[in-house]
């Protein structure tokens, strides 16, 4: 087991090194910032302070190390347009992006495993094709789109929501739909499938020849073998579909988070809280993508042991 | 000595209106209607500069906000309504479609030659080459592309060739892996284990002998890639981050029409409607191309 996650840990540290690498070669591409941020009635002077004053004379070489070495400080460099620490800046955007996050993710699981399980069990009946079909369509469409078409009806023409910002519980209600949308149509797919794989399965027979109720059957033997495949689906799709899901419906929404920080970031070329936030996001689906390599060695015996 | 795979020399290519009449006959109800809707949409993004009453960014001051046919104060010749410089809806949406669907076109190109490219160089020599480049593949995996649009277009700013290849950028990944895989697997079989005995060339290996091979899955995976790349580009123009005003992607028609939804929804309604189409149209059929090539996978 240790050596298994030795090896996933050293695999995903690598790729790390290679997305800030990466996030900081691309922001030494396009020339001074400065030009940007300072806009035209700019002194020589001011404008060679402001390059002292973030660092930009220094050789690319040495700005890497200070980029690099700027992580064990914890401090990130200063944010061109706030003028404050880019830890700052991002720091106080987490809580708000993981309560969206995590509502949707609580959503997802809620409405897509049920429903998906109902799917794969009524195949043969409406229900099941009724489910399917609504998920099939609902994976079409954008969530920009969704979300654009929610406040049309709930805030502007019912009046029943608000549309911007976090406030209240009624917030959420529309940033969350809107993120798990294409979440749930997917994972309601996916666990059908796995779960028609399982329902296949000789075991599951011999659970019926034993004498189990059917619902024992269902959830012991089949839910509890197909949630290693939906697991895995979890961490990696999820994770993924859900940053860039945050950095739409985030900035629809006005919701205070590192999704809308990043498209204002990109907007304005701040490119401190840019390149920072890229980093901080990529490490979070990492990390999330390392946790699901755990979660599965520790869900399936065969993979723990290294024998599958 | 049954078995021996043959290389199946370019085959001879039934006519794409074959194809497609063939698609027809073994589609259910849903499935025809995203053909059709499919083949609609192609069509009217082409004729665009035929069937717009209007140029698209022709504004017309004393139309502004004028709604929908059907509506109290509609303004005869603008059927589906104007936008907040009276410009009309159905051009701008005609117009916006036929950019939209060339981009996602030349994005899906130019990530299929690259993946394709590269996938090849890595399954045919191997060694440092592959781990380089399957490297980069896990990588680009592994991250949310939208973070690295987000960072390209922020640096290079935002231009129709930074759009084309910020979109051309997405989905290498997924052709270089099926051609590394697929290359892989065909290097062991006789055909081209007997074309190397009989001294051909790597170049002339992989054109002869493996590209005519890996076709089929290439299709599937671009049809899947165009419905994904369709769904970035739209987001980006929606975020305002892509196709700059006053050029007009279906997508920067929904972001830009926003701040008027309360008094004059049409402007959002009838691109996001568009975008609809098209996205159903194009993840059904590319769901459908992926089973019949599953099929033909398995009763391989």
């Amino acid at each position: 087991m240790l050596s298994y996650i030795a090896r996933a840990a050293a695999r995903i540290l690598l790729t790390f090194l290679v997305v800030i690498t990466l996030a900081f070669a691309a922001t030494r591409l396009s020339g001074n910032p400065i030009d940007y941020i300072a806009g035209q009635g700019l002194t020589q002077e001011d404008r060679a302070l402001l390059i002292r004053y973030y660092g930009l004379d220094r050789s690319v070489a040495e700005q890497y190390l200070a980029f690099l070495k700027s992580f064990f400080d914890g401090e990130f460099g200063l944010s061109y347009v706030e003028r404050r620490p880019v830890s700052v800046v991002v720091a106080e955007r987490i809580w708000p992006s993981l309560q969206l996050l995590l509502s949707s993710v609580a959503l997802t699981l809620a409405l897509s495993i049920p429903l998906g399980v109902l799917a794969a069990i009524w195949r043969n009946s409406w229900v099941g094709s009724a489910i399917m079909s609504f998920a099939f369509l609902f994976y079409a469409v954008p969530n920009f789109v969704l979300a654009t078409f929610m406040i049309l009806v709930f805030a502007y023409w019912l009046n029943w929501l608000p549309v911007v910002g976090n406030g209240s519980w009624a917030h959420f209600i529309m940033p969350t739909i809107a993120m798990s949308g294409i979440l749930i149509a997917g994972l309601t797919r996916f666990t059908r499938n796995a779960m028609l794989d399982v329902l296949g399965q000789d075991f599951m027979r011999t659970a019926r020849a034993k004498g189990l109720t059917e619902t024992e059957v269902i959830f012991r033997h089949g839910l509890r073998n197909a949630s290693i495949t939906i697991l895995s689906v979890i961490g990696l799709q999820v994770a993924g579909l859900a940053a860039a899901g945050s950095v739409v419906v985030e900035s629809i929404f006005s919701w205070p988070g590192i999704g809308e920080l990043l498209v204002r970031s990109a907007i304005l070329r701040d490119y401190p809280v840019l390149q920072f936030g890229v980093i901080a996001v990529s490490a979070a689906v990492l990390l999330i993508n390392v946790l699901v390599d755990i979660a599965y060695g520790f869900a399936d015996p065969r993979i723990r042991f290294g024998k599958a | 000595m049954a078995d021996v795979p043959i290389s199946p020399r370019a085959m001879t290519r039934p006519a794409a209106l074959g194809r497609t009449l063939d698609l027809w006959r073994q589609g259910d109800a849903i499935q025809r209607l995203a053909l059709l809707t499919g083949i609609l949409l192609v069509l009217v993004a082409v004729a665009a500069p035929l069937l717009s009453p209007h140029g698209p960014l022709d504004q017309s001051l004393l139309n502004r906000l004028a709604p929908p046919i059907g509506f109290e104060r509609y303004r005869p010749g603008y059927f589906l309504g104007t936008d907040e410089l009276g410009r009309d809806i159905l051009s701008r949406m005609l117009y916006g479609l036929r950019l939209t669907l060339s981009l996602a076109f030349l994005g899906s190109i130019i990530g299929l030659i690259v993946g394709a490219i590269m996938g090849l160089v890595a399954g045919l020599f191997g060694g440092i080459c592959e781990d380089i480049i399957m490297g980069a593949v896990d990588t680009q995996i592994a991250i949310p592309f939208t973070l690295i649009a987000l960072l390209f277009l922020a640096i290079f700013g935002s231009s129709l060739l930074v759009m084309v290849c910020v979109l051309g950028l997405y989905g290498w990944e997924q052709y270089a892996r099926i051609v590394r895989g697929e290359v892989k697997r065909l290097k062991t079989l006789p055909f081209v284990e007997a074309a190397h005995a009989a001294g051909a060339t790597n170049m002339r290996i992989a054109r002869a002998h493996i590209l005519p091979n890996i076709v089929s899955p290439l299709v599937v995976q671009f049809t899947l890639s165009f419905s994904n790349i369709v769904l970035l580009e739209s987001t980006l123009s929606f975020l305002g981050l892509g196709v700059q005003p006053p050029t007009a992607t279906l997508g920067s028609m929904v972001g830009v029409g926003r701040d008027y939804m309360p008094t004059a929804p049409w402007i959002v309604v009838v691109p996001a409607l568009a975008i609809l189409a098209v996205t159903f149209a194009v993840q059904i059929l590319g769901d459908w191309l992926r089973d019949r090539a599953d099929v033909r996978l398995r009763s391989r």
